[in-house]
Order: structure tokens, then C-alpha cells, then sequence
């Protein structure tokens, strides 16, 4: 659509050329694309993961047994953590908007202060995400059971063992007992059930969708006298490491460590990139250019890591 | 600085339309809308982790999720990032590849169903 008649304007037409077609700058518009290139990445390291979730649907860990610690707190209170630190991005985007606003309004000292507020939020989020790490790779005092063959048997229920030599631990208290996996597989006599809960006994183990009968039925346990004896279990293991994974399937660990951290990358490069711009501001860089839109462009980067973080929460830990 | 705002435009033609300065006033109108669509979020988020725990059953439970995240996207998008300040047709280039991505996550899922199924037969 060339201007044909004499005397008329050329480049009417916002496909003319020589403007903006979406009356944005070339910067954004960058930025824009950049960023649905990088969704398509998380959406499909995501894909991956409900492939393999829905795979292994019946013995797939449930989020809220497994993460369930809060720091300073003793109490089991399942993804408490986690939606605080939903809270903590969501509200470090909520301050970045704000910046935005503050440079529509050519405020620098306000600018300055909604960035500042982002940045505290971002590193408060990343110190978080390395907390909750350090304690599924740590794992809980109970552990699980393991066997040569790697799976998996997650003991249930208030117990005690009676080691050989007469000791006793409580059942939740297994595997910090049993300390590292590197030490020699401590020898288990006797597993014996609360003695409030006496039919059975109170050892139930869980292992692969088999319960305990079907445990005991399998070999894997082995009951006799009111008490049952374990039998071909390896050791007690505890955490989510490269040694094992106390919580079930080994990959359960390994699309948490990538995805979370693939996505604590991002995060910590926004961080990054809005201290850089932070400095810029202090230095009254924008002042001079007479406008915002550098804070704007670091601001999508920073919004659509707070949107990657709300899918993540959702499929890892809710769903 | 603090004199003629209202002539001050950059020092290039950025074709921005967004880049306009806005008379300091506090504009409280924008900043009344980013505080709303917080509380939003916030809210969703917490019916998402409370209703968790209650014993729905899991598909629907699912769904629920799915429609809250998919309303938690949106709220951020259209106006934590101003898509919704944009020409329609570079919102429409953002939103609609993502169509083909919702076609893949159902597949996907249905697919990863599938696997489940022959899941004795050694696959």
C-alpha cells in the first residue's frame, strides 16, 4: 500500500514503513519475543515433567509429604515455605511495576526506591529456593528405606527398632540415626510396632504401590512374632541427593533440581540486571535520557520470572 | 528539570506510545489498579494452597488449579507487564503461539496417560 495519488502523505499505513508497526520501540518489542521464546523452553521442560509425573502417576511423591519444613519451625507444615515465597515474588514484581510507574512519572528517587525493594526481594527469593535445597537434599529424620535394586520403602506409622545390641530408636528418628549412607548397613533385628496399635504391629512400609502385606508377600519383608524383621534392605536413606531419593522415583529429584533451577537462574540473572539499572538510575543516567523505558524493558524480564515461578508452583507442587 | 515537563520528549524517536511523561499527580489511578491485581494474586494464590488440602477430588482439584494459574498469568501479563496498554496486534503475536503450547500440554498429558497404561508391558 505505496502512497499512489500526488499529495498524499506517505506512510499512512502503520505497515508503511519507517515506524513502529505496534507503536512500540525496537527494544521492547526484542524483549517481548525473547521472552515467549524463553516460555517455550519452560513450557516444555515442564511438558517433560508431567510426561514422566503422569507415567509414574500411583507412586509419584506427594508435594505436600514432602516438602513440609519451615525454617526456625519443628512442626511438619506442608508447602507453607513455598507459598511464602510465592508471596515474596509476587510481591518483588508488585515493587518492579511500581518503578515502572514511578519512571512514567519521571520520579527518580522513587524509581530508585520500588528497584531497591525488587532486588532485596529477589535475593530474598534465591536465599530461599537455596534453603529449601539444602533441606531436600538433606531430607527428614525419618528416611526411607532403600534396596540394592534402588527402590524405595517409605516407613509409615510410630514404631521402634530394636537394634542387635538391645537399643532402641524410634521409627521416625531412622534415618538420622542410621547416619550417611557411606557407613556400613547398621543391622537391623527387630522392627517392633507401637504397642498402643498392637494387631499388626505398627510398621507399615510402602513401596512402589505395594503395601505392607504385599511387602511381606514379595520378600521384601518379613514378618514373624508380632514384630517384623526386615530383610534385603539395604540401607536407610535420606534426602533427595546423588545418592538416591528417600521420597520415591530418583527423577522426581531430578526435574526438581533442573526445573527450579533453571528458573532460579533466570532469577538470579534479573536480579543482575536490575542492579545494573539500579546503578544507572543512582547515577542519573535516565535523567539524562529523558525517559524510563530501560526499567521498563528489565521490568517484562522481571514479570515473566514471577509468571514461570506461579507455573512451576502450580504443577510441581500442587497439582 | 523541574520546569517544562509537558515539552520535555526524548532525544529520539523511539515510537513508543507508551513512553509519554505523566504529570506528577501520583496518578493514583494506576497505582490503585496495581494494587488491586496484587490482592488479586495474593488471593489466588491462597484459595490454591488452601483448597489443597481439602478433599476434593484430585481432577477437580486439578482443573481448579489450572483455571486460578491460568487467571494469575493473565492479571500479570495484561497489566503488571502492560500488555493490555499495547496495540491489539502485538498482544495477539504474544498470546496466540501459546494456543499451540496449550494443544502440546494437553497432548502431552494425554500422551504421558498412555505411557502409564502399558506401563507392565516394558515400556
Amino acid at each position: 500500500m505505496s502512497a499512489e495519488a500526488a499529495g498524499e502523505k506517505p506512510n499512512q499505513s502503520p505497515w508503511g514503513g519507517g515506524v513502529s508497526p505496534f507503536q512500540v520501540s525496537w527494544g521492547k518489542m526484542y524483549m517481548w519475543f525473547f521472552l515467549v521464546s524463553d516460555a517455550f523452553t519452560f513450557s516444555s521442560l515442564l511438558i517433560a515433567y508431567a510426561t514422566i509425573r503422569h507415567r509414574y502417576a500411583e507412586i509419584w511423591p506427594s508435594a505436600d509429604h514432602v516438602f513440609v519444613h519451615f525454617p526456625f519451625v519443628q512442626a511438619h507444615v506442608p508447602l507453607a515455605y513455598v507459598a511464602l515465597m510465592t508471596f515474596i515474588l509476587i510481591m518483588s514484581s508488585v515493587t518492579m511495576v511500581m518503578a515502572v510507574d514511578a519512571g512514567h512519572r519521571r520520579n527518580n528517587k522513587a524509581v530508585a526506591f520500588w528497584l531497591f525493594w525488587t532486588i532485596i526481594g529477589g535475593f530474598t527469593f534465591l536465599g530461599s529456593q537455596a534453603w529449601e535445597w539444602y533441606h531436600f537434599i538433606h531430607g527428614s529424620a525419618e528416611g526411607a528405606l532403600m534396596y540394592e535394586d534402588r527402590s524405595i520403602a517409605q516407613m509409615e506409622g510410630d514404631f521402634t527398632l530394636i537394634l542387635e545390641d538391645g537399643t532402641t530408636v524410634p521409627g521416625n528418628q531412622a534415618g538420622e540415626f542410621f547416619g550417611s549412607i557411606e557407613d556400613d548397613p547398621p543391622s537391623i533385628k527387630d522392627i517392633k510396632g507401637d504397642p498402643k496399635v498392637i494387631e499388626m504391629a505398627g510398621f507399615r512400609a510402602r513401596s512402589n504401590g505395594m503395601s505392607t502385606e504385599e511387602l511381606i508377600e514379595n520378600g521384601y519383608l518379613y514378618e514373624g512374632d508380632a514384630a517384623k524383621k526386615l530383610i534385603m534392605a539395604n540401607t536407610i536413606i535420606q534426602g533427595a541427593n546423588l545418592k538416591g531419593n528417600q521420597y520415591g522415583k530418583v527423577t522426581f529429584g531430578n526435574f526438581f533440581f533442573f526445573i527450579t533451577g533453571f528458573h532460579g537462574f533466570h532469577v538470579f540473572s534479573g536480579v543482575i540486571i536490575n542492579i545494573i539499572i539500579y546503578l544507572q538510575v543512582l547515577n542519573g543516567t535516565y535523567v539524562k535520557r529523558g525517559h524510563y523505558e530501560q526499567v521498563e524493558k528489565s521490568g517484562l524480564y522481571w514479570h515473566f520470572v514471577d509468571l514461570v515461578w506461579v507455573f512451576v508452583f502450580t504443577f510441581f507442587y500442587l497439582v | 528539570m523541574s520546569g517544562d515537563h509537558d515539552e520535555e520528549l526524548p532525544g529520539y524517536y523511539t515510537g513508543d506510545i507508551h513512553n509519554q511523561y505523566v504529570p506528577e499527580h501520583r496518578n493514583s489511578k494506576a497505582i490503585r489498579i496495581i494494587w488491586v491485581t496484587f490482592t488479586i494474586l495474593l488471593v489466588a494464590t491462597i484459595v490454591e494452597v488452601g483448597i489443597s488440602f481439602t478433599p476434593i477430588p484430585r481432577d477437580i482439584l486439578n482443573a481448579i488449579f489450572i483455571i486460578l494459574t491460568i487467571l494469575k498469568a493473565y492479571y500479570i501479563v495484561a497489566i503488571f507487564m502492560h500488555l493490555k496498554n499495547e496495540k491489539l496486534g502485538m498482544g495477539a503475536s504474544i498470546v496466540i503461539p501459546f494456543l499451540f503450547i496449550l494443544y502440546f500440554v494437553i497432548m502431552m498429558i494425554i500422551e504421558g496417560n498412555y505411557l502409564n497404561i502399558f506401563h507392565g508391558y516394558g515400556f
